[in-house]
């Protein structure tokens, strides 16, 4: 297997560099591996959420709980504004000698607003940091991708990470105990 | 005064000799998969389920519910064209059947959402291999129930005067009525247990997604005669366009994963408050009036415990069944069914605790009027209401105690219904018995639901079994990711088998080969 020439036109049409790996253990060492080395550009895709792996690849805390923080905020002041607004504001209606406001009467309308919208906010959330609905990726090339959502296991280097270098990334791969390692097409 | 390190030593009193020796005793753990699966074994399983042709009994089954739910269909129609005279309501009664079986379903729903959402925070890795029926179960329960009060507004096209929106009339909902906290707490349970649901499906329809080529070229080929080949080239493009809108594109990538997870941490987190604020909100219709037997404290525990009963006697119901006919015994074995007969033991003797604690709490509270309800309950014009409940809710469970019942599929599976029998009685014992002898004497009577109640409940059995069966056969019935994380020993990235399972395990030595290059060179 040689490397694809060097030539400018065709440099641009590699993507990143794809290795395959049998179980979640060899995905787990090579990420470890991959970011010791100092890649920074580098992915991996697993069937499953392997325990550690985002922290083995040196990835930080998902951002996803502000959303839902955000949401739950907004959910709770909506929930209160439209209880005031609707039954003090609005329309006071006097009934069974109840306040027309309090934060404790309709405090179930405001928690379940509070859940619903924090709920929305998590969701929104997980599609904005994943980026997804993405239908169209580099690594849907790969003949054997599918398997990546039954039992194989994949990483990718990016061509763009700094440390890149075609034939160099390549036998760094191999070295890690994948089990097949290919250029990945734009 | 700070010790340092060697003065912290010479401090502690000695280990005695004899704990050296002896060393900790590893307990055998029942494996969550059994018979040493690979990950595609578990694949393959899951995901033919909805890549077969459809299976006969599936049609068989589909039809019966789908006729059942026509009941439901007549029942309503002849309600709207009528008017909600119809039932067998009427004053003092005016909660009959309507709010017994708008309680009864969104019941059915809590075990769903305990087994998503506490049983996740609480690392029950059982639950994988059934969550995904069970909030499956929890949605369609709450359709359901939420016919009911739907319909029991009388004028059904205005039911939407129950949201906050703006109205002709000016108007806004009470909030100050728990009728009204009602709408918000079973809307947004309905929501949030709809969107933690699709979102745990997303990396499932992915994997479905994947499938889809495969699959496409072995029905395609397995076709005989030139209208069925045609059929199929269509379906099967339709099955891929289908699962990769659903699946949104998910690669499983490291990144998709560490927001995923988050997300669904938090969402179990967001579901777990309503697994008991549902219920306890349900309770306050009752609790929040005034009368004798609805007008208690106890109400909102005990209606979340009898919840989270019923839905698990739910899920047994459902859950044996399928096991046998995909034979899934890999994947839900005996330890998840003796955890589940576990659950509904708990929850059932707790709920035979309340019923207890209720009378006592009458007795105790000298309140003669509260003293009646109860007594009435119990030996009055509905006591053989009152008496099924207590045998199907307090006594069947407790069958549960013994092995020999648990392992015993097919007495685990009558004891569920006998469960779900029970919990219904108790929704109506509660409602009617309190409303049929009221304050004035001459107003008692003997309530009836009438041929309209039954038609509208007994469809919504085959409404629930129409979608469930849908459900069955277009998705993901069970969370793959998860089952292969949490439940399968060489999903754990520091796994390394000692016993020989498959050639997941060992270690990758095969010499590397490459293909896919003409594809870049080209």
């Amino acid at each position: 297997m040689n490397a694809p020439t060097e030539t400018t036109s065709e440099k641009k049409r590699v993507w990143g560099i794809i290795a395959s790996f049998e179980n979640a253990q060899d995905i787990y060492h090579a990420c470890e591996n991959i970011h010791q080395a100092g890649y920074e550009k580098f992915d991996s895709y697993t069937p499953f959420p392997v325990h550690g792996l985002e922290k083995a690849s040196g990835l930080k805390r998902s951002k996803v709980p502000i959303f839902t923080f955000i949401g739950g905020i907004t959910g709770f002041i909506l929930g209160n504004l439209i209880v005031w607004y609707m039954g003090d504001f609005d329309y006071p209606l006097i009934v069974g000698g109840k306040p027309l406001y309090s934060p404790i009467f309709p405090f179930p309308v405001t928690y379940e607003m509070t859940i619903l919208l924090a709920a929305f906010g998590t969701l929104g959330g997980m599609f904005l940091m994943n980026l997804l609905p993405q239908y169209y990726h580099p690594v849907f090339n790969h003949p054997d991708f599918k398997n990546a959502t039954d039992d194989r296991f994949f990483v990718v280097i990016q061509r763009k990470d700094p440390k890149f270098e075609m034939n160099e990334t390549f036998g760094f791969l191999e070295k890690l105990g994948a089990t097949s390692v290919d250029y990945l097409p734009e | 005064m700070a010790l340092s390190a060697e003065e912290f030593q010479t401090v502690q009193a000695p280990k005695p000799e004899v704990l050296k020796k002896v060393d900790p005793v590893s307990l055998p753990q029942r494996p969550l998969v059994e018979n040493n699966r690979s990950f595609h074994y578990i694949t393959d399983l899951i995901c033919s389920i909805v890549e077969v042709k459809t299976p006969t009994w599936w049609w068989i089954a589909f039809t019966v519910a789908a006729l059942t739910a026509s009941f439901t269909l007549m029942g309503l129609t002849y309600l709207v064209s009528t008017g909600v005279g119809v039932w067998g309501l009427n004053n003092p009664v005016n909660w009959g059947w309507a709010i017994v079986n708008f309680v009864f379903w969104i019941g059915i729903g809590h075990a769903g959402t305990l087994i998503s959402a506490i049983l996740c925070l609480l690392k029950q890795s059982w639950r994988t291999s059934i969550n995904r029926a069970a909030e499956a179960m929890t949605i369609f329960a709450v359709v359901c129930a939420g016919i009911f009060p739907l319909f029991h507004v009388g004028r059904v096209w205005f039911a939407w005067w129950l949201f906050p929106l703006p109205n002709a009339n000016w108007i806004w909902p009470q909030f100050r009525s728990p009728l009204e906290w009602d709408v918000f707490a079973v809307s947004t349970y309905g929501t949030v247990s709809f969107l933690f649901w699709c979102m745990g499906m997303i990396p499932d329809f992915a994997t479905i997604r994947d499938r889809c080529g495969e699959v496409a070229k072995r029905r395609i080929e397995g076709a005989s005669g030139a209208v069925e080949k045609a059929f199929q080239i269509g379906y099967q493009k339709f099955r891929l366009y289908l699962y990769t809108i659903l699946s949104a594109g998910w690669r499983g990538s490291t990144n998709h994963w560490r927001n995923f997870e988050m997300a669904y941490l938090l969402l179990a987190g967001l579901c777990t408050p309503l697994v008991l604020s549902v219920h306890t909100i349900v309770s306050f219709d009752f609790a929040a009036s005034i009368l004798p037997g609805w007008h208690t404290t106890i109400f909102p525990p005990y209606f979340v415990a009898g919840a989270i009963f019923s839905g698990f006697g739910m899920v047994l119901t459902l859950m044996l069944p399928l096991r046998a006919l995909y034979g899934l015994h890999d994947l839900i074995t005996q330890a998840h069914i003796d955890n589940m007969c576990k659950i509904t033991l708990a929850t059932g003797s707790m709920v035979g605790y309340a019923y207890a604690m209720e009378f006592f709490i009458a007795w105790y509270g000298a309140n003669p009027y509260e003293g009646f309800a109860f007594v009435n309950r119990a030996f009055g014009q509905y006591s053989w209401a009152y008496w099924i409940m207590i045998s199907c809710n307090v006594i069947s469970p407790q069958l549960f105690w013994f092995k020999s019942v648990r392992d015993n599929a097919a007495l685990v599976w009558v004891i569920s219904i006998f469960v779900n029998v029970g919990m219904w009685f108790e929704r109506f014992v509660i409602t009617v018995t309190s409303l049929a002898n009221d304050f004035l004497p001459s107003s008692w009577g003997y309530y009836s639901p009438t041929m309209v109640d039954i038609f509208t409940y007994f469809g919504t059995f085959g409404l629930f079994s129409v979608l469930f069966l849908l459900f069955i056969r277009f998705l993901p019935l069970m969370a793959l990711s998860e089952v292969k994380a949490l439940s399968m020993p060489q999903g754990d990235p520091h796994y390394h088998g000692t016993d020989h399972r498959d050639s997941h395990t060992h270690k990758a030595k095969t010499p590397v080969h490459h293909h896919g290059e003409e594809g870049v060179d080209q």
